[in-house]
């Protein structure tokens, strides 16, 4: 595959991985990545056990699913549950278990919830099904947000009336500013891919003037990794703290700026709650008044039970980098992928599965 | 979940486009990259481009790892 194999070449991993060490020397360094896709190619090509001893990369709350709190799928079970409504759902959701049950029980229980991979998919539900109302879970980051407003442009412009979004989109530099100042001490951030795709590298200046933290955008193969490692560790050790960027092949300073006005357009800015981390200002994006007839939130009012989180889980703990999954205690015992108790097992990108799948023996 | 292969556009009609990865072909909304032309290699993310990958810098991205290759 032209633009993959050529970047999976294992050629100058070796030499990438013995500057780390030198330049890392004794130090005692914390990287933070705040992308799923990140946590699950770190795991996978096992970067952690080819770093020094005093370099850990810890995770964040990259994977959108694992941070949408139980109120969202609370709501959306519901939904799913109103005569006439088909709920549709990026796949890893349906496993997500909320205050009681999930999507995918409610399925089993005669729910109508519909797997779809895209916006695109779900309007076509709608326009297949004009006597059914399809509301599609807007879960995810600035990576999907747009997909996400796209389809409500395109649902006016075809005056599609059954189709609408529960919107529980979560912004990433209002995270990285909460996490900033937490009590976890972070060197320096693996900036996301494609969420900088769509926002380019400007939103994070702040964490360089505010924090004093830099980081650097980087691509997903394991050489991309290890070079925007590489470079984090470069800029942390000579005190010259900056946001840089080692995708430059798909991202730019400005972003997309097409998406970043169509999400203008859709969306405003609100404070939104995060599993686990709970309330960040300005961090979520609702669905604009011009939209509102397109807002699941308001065309269905519905009363949900106040969310109960699951006794035990430590996700929220592990989604800000306060603990590793091998010291919760439910990990790989009452909670596996086939039966998680928390998100970050369910999804193949939050940090719990990615360490059960790659890096579970090293702590059974 | 983020996609990471670029995917090469090879129609597009209205907004909507048809990308080819070894073979297998996916139609994806071009809605948020209005200026791909067939040919461009496109970042897809939930059914969307996203981006158009920078063929020059990936090129640059490569020398560099070669570079680093003849160092190791």
């Amino acid at each position: 595959m032209k633009f993959v194999d050529e970047f999976r070449e294992g050629g100058p991993a070796g030499s990438l991985v013995r500057s780390i060490a030198e330049l890392c020397g004794e130090r005692s360094l914390t990287v933070m990545e705040v992308c799923g896709t990140h946590t699950m190619s770190i795991a996978r090509n096992g970067i952690k056990q080819l770093l020094p001893e005093g370099l850990s990369l810890i995770s964040g709350p990259g994977c959108p699913v694992c941070v949408t709190p139980n109120g969202v799928i609370d709501r959306a079970i519901a939904l799913a549950g109103e005569k006439g409504v088909i709920v549709a759902s990026f796949g890893d959701m349906l496993k997500v278990p909320g205050s009681s049950t999930s999507l995918d029980k409610k399925r089993a229980g005669g729910g109508d919830v519909r797997v779809v991979a895209s916006t695109l998919e779900a309007l076509q539900l709608a326009e297949a099904n004009p006597a059914a109302e399809v509301i599609f879970i807007g879960v995810g980051f600035e990576t999907t947000a747009p997909t996400v407003a796209a389809s409500l442009m395109t649902a006016r412009k075809r005056d599609v009336r059954n189709y609408s979004v529960l919107a529980a989109h979560k912004l990433v530099p209002p995270a990285l500013r909460a996490l900033s100042s937490n009590d976890v001490k972070i060197n320096g951030y693996l900036l996301p891919g494609h969420v900088s795709a769509v926002i380019g590298t400007r939103p994070y200046e702040f964490l360089v003037r505010k924090y004093g933290i830099g980081g650097v955008v980087s691509g997903f193969e394991a050489l991309d990794i290890l070079q925007s490692v590489k470079m984090l560790v470069q800029q942390i050790i000579s005190g010259e703290t900056k946001v840089e960027n080692q995708y430059t092949r798909v991202v730019k300073a400005e972003g997309n700026p097409a998406a970043i006005s169509l999400m203008d357009e859709v969306f405003e800015v609100c404070d939104s709650e995060w599993r686990g981390i709970g309330a960040i200002p300005s961090s979520g994006f609702r669905i604009r008044e011009a939209f509102a007839t397109m807002d699941a939130a308001k065309k269905f009012d519905i009363y949900v039970e106040p969310a109960q989180e699951a006794k035990g889980c430590r996700c929220g703990d592990i989604l800000q980098g306060r603990l590793q999954p091998s010291e919760c205690r439910l990990f790989a015992s009452t909670c596996t992928p086939e039966n998680p108790v928390g998100p970050c097992m369910v999804s193949s990108e939050g940090t719990c599965a990615a360490y059960y799948k790659y890096n579970r023996n090293e702590h059974a | 979940m983020c996609v990471a292969v670029p995917m090469k556009l090879i129609s597009a009609v209205d907004g909507l486009g048809v990308v080819e990865i070894s073979g297998v072909k996916r139609n994806v909304g071009l809605q948020l990259v209005p200026e791909a032309k067939v040919g461009d290699y496109l970042i897809v993310h939930a059914g969307y481009a996203i981006q158009i990958l920078d063929e020059k810098e990936a090129e640059e991205t490569l020398a560099l790892f070669k570079e680093m290759e003849g160092l190791g």
